[in-house]
């Protein structure tokens, strides 16, 4: 990490409070509270099950939990809807891939730019100034956001057609394509071989970098983790059983014990 | 490389093609076509049914709900346009045809709802009962059909600027002219952040919904579309194709035709609903055709048109499970084949470089 960042880490811009979740009879998180500072990569990690992605659709507002607030901004979050959340500024990508399979890529982070887009269905019919205007921005966005990524060689591909690796990566994008304030990303770097995941990575720390986005990151991959991140929460059986800088949370003994203890991969 | 800013809606391809639809509309075929027969049951219904296709793509080919009912949405646009040309003499019959397909959008939004709860089978089920709300409705109410006891109404002149249209020719003119307006109305939105917003609504909800995209607005708009087409679609049927009115002709048998048009012709193309729509016009004439010539009406008529069903069933699986882009993309292939030409719907190749460095 360079020792001067242009967006040094700041104040709580997220602050989840005493969230607890169940299924039915599965306890997902129980009784859980962290903060998350603006501008710092913020990793969630923990053995398979723990409750990590339940905890992100409980940010943005797929699941509803049982218990417990959510703050952004100083602000309590009232309606958990992801629309609502999408419209306070926090986008994500998905573990299992959300794409819009049967659209191309170009169209896909497109979608991203859907809070940017302001022209009614009759202006875009119409293609009315308004319409046309938004669209040429749009576009040129998308068209950084695909340089930035480097995969011009697929925009008109449809995503459904695309190997994993590259499907990660428009996903990646759709969530850059948002302008989003904070970003939360389930395993951006599975099912990825080591180069793949240094790319990844460079990535993230570079719009982290230039743009100063807030990351929510959950990562299987400790290296990856211990390189990237500001700090760390290590969350088992749905309780946070250790919270702080990487290297502190690494020689935690419940760590330890709990995740380091268990192979994984 | 693309070779064309990438703002624009229109490429140089859909030019050409407009160009040549144009002529083809206004100078080949009024110069080749000169019986009464291919305008008044070819040309004429296959543009009205092609415009209801349409209706039929935004919400099922482009927004993925499995909606069955675009005929009762047609009734509702046909009775619609007759009650505003009979009680608003002053009204001009564009402005009829506009507020007919108003008033079928309304219908669409009310009988959209049930797609924010229901989706699949149980969608088509709920949507089917649109159709029969609207027929019944229409047939309950004598007020909408004037009090008419005959059981058929005939529909009332076409009036453009003054003049009553009389020849199928004109007809199909004027058509020509407000289904293009409408197609490119359509290509517009589904080119645009509208369509793209129905399509993200189609392949994943909850993504769509985590981008900002609002499930209720943008499923109950795309009904609401769908069904503005259906209701013009529906009026312009009545007005220049069956010139009378009557519920039956409305019938379920008619929502199922045009579902099949747009899976023949391709879910998510705007041409796929009038290649489909073309198809299933044609090819009973065609079979007919056959059948008296070629056999000399040795065949039953009952045989042919059992053909005709079988043959529709086995097309329809066969392009549900090989070819959902269905004739449209089989179409581009084939332009692609002879004349070279990438279209639009055609997938870009995979750069090799950037997919083999992924070591897939
Ligand atoms: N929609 C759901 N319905 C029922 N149970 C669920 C649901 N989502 C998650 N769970 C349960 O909640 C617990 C936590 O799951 P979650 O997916 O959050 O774990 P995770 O930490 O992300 O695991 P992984 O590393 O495998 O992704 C699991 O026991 C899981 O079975
Ligand atoms: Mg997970």
């Amino acid at each position: 990490m360079t020792e001067k960042r242009r967006f040094p880490i700041g104040d709580s811009i997220l602050e989840l409070s005493n969230i607890s979740l169940s299924f039915g009879g599965v306890k997902a998180i129980t009784d859980t509270s962290f903060k998350v500072r603006t501008h710092e990569i913020r990793a969630i990690i923990g053995p398979n099950g723990a409750g990590k992605s339940s905890l992100l659709n409980c940010i943005n507002g797929i699941y509803k939990p049982q218990e417990g607030t959510i703050t952004f901004k100083g602000e309590v979050l009232s309606k958990i809807n992801p629309n609502f959340i999408a419209r306070k500024g926090i986008s994500r990508t998905f573990q299992n891939l959300a794409l819009f399979k049967r659209m191309s890529v170009l169209d896909n982070i497109l979608v991203g730019r859907r809070l940017h887009e302001t022209a009614s269905f009759i202006e875009v019919a119409l293609q009315l100034p308004k319409a046309k205007r938004e669209e040429k921005q749009n576009r040129e966005k998308s068209e950084e956001i695909i340089e930035f990524l480097e995969i011009q060689g697929i925009r008109d591909t449809l995503v459904g057609k695309l190997p994993y690796g590259l499907q990660k990566k428009v996903e990646l994008g759709r969530a850059l394509a948002t302008g989003a304030e904070v970003l939360l990303l389930d395993e951006p770097m599975a099912g990825m071989n080591v180069e793949e995941k240094r790319e990844m990575c460079r990535f993230i720390l570079k719009v982290n970098d230039e743009l100063g986005t807030t990351m929510i990151l959950i990562e299987h991959d400790m290296g990856v983790v211990m390189d990237i991140s500001d700090s760390v929460v290590v969350l088992d059986y749905g309780k946070i059983i250790a919270d702080g800088p990487p290297d502190e949370v690494r020689s935690n003994q419940n760590v330890i014990d709990a995740y380091l203890g268990v192979a994984h991969d | 490389m693309r070779t064309q800013p990438v703002f624009m809606t229109f490429k140089k391809d859909d030019i050409i093609n407009f160009v040549v639809l144009m002529t083809l509309a206004f100078i080949i075929i009024p110069m080749t076509v000169k019986t009464d027969y291919w305008y008044t049951s070819i040309l004429i219904p296959w543009l009205c049914l092609s415009l209801a296709a349409i209706g039929q793509q935004i919400v099922m080919g482009y927004t993925g709900q499995l909606a069955l009912g675009a005929a009762g949405f047609m009734a509702a646009g046909a009775f619609a346009c007759f009650n505003l040309v009979l009680r608003v003499p002053d009204l001009p019959f564009v402005g009829a045809l506009a507020l007919s397909g108003l008033i079928a959008a309304a219908f669409g939004i009310l009988f959209g709802l049930p797609s924010l709860r229901v989706r699949g089978i149980y969608l088509m089920v709920a949507t089917l009962a649109s159709q029969f709300f609207i027929i019944w409705m229409i047939d309950k109410f004598g007020w909408f059909k004037n009090y008419d006891t005959s059981g058929i109404i005939t529909t009332q002149d076409i009036v453009i600027f003054g003049k009553s249209l009389t020849s199928p020719m004109e007809m199909f003119f004027v058509l020509v002219v407000i289904v293009t307006v409408l197609t490119l109305l359509a290509m517009n939105m589904a080119r645009g952040s509208t369509g793209r917003r129905w399509m993200a609504v189609r392949d994943m909800d909850i993504a769509a919904e985590s981008m900002g995209i609002s499930l209720l607005r943008t499923k109950l708009q795309a009904f609401a579309i769908s069904a503005f087409y259906c209701g013009v679609a529906g009026a312009l049927f009545a007005f220049t194709y069956l010139k009378s009115l009557e519920p039956v002709a409305f019938d379920i048998k008619l929502s199922f035709k045009i579902l099949f048009m747009v899976i023949l012709g391709g879910l998510g193309t705007i041409n796929g609903a009038f290649i489909g729509a073309a198809f299933i016009l044609l090819f009973p004439v065609v079979l007919n055709t056959v059948g008296n010539n070629v056999f000399h009406g040795s065949i039953d008529a009952t045989i042919i048109s059992a053909t005709e069903q079988v043959v529709f069933g086995v097309l329809i699986i066969v392009f549900m499970i090989y070819e959902p882009l269905g004739m449209a993309k089989l179409w581009d292939s084939i332009k692609q084949r002879l004349f070279g030409r990438n279209s639009k719907e055609s997938e870009a190749p995979v750069d090799q470089a950037d997919v083999g460095k992924q070591g897939s």
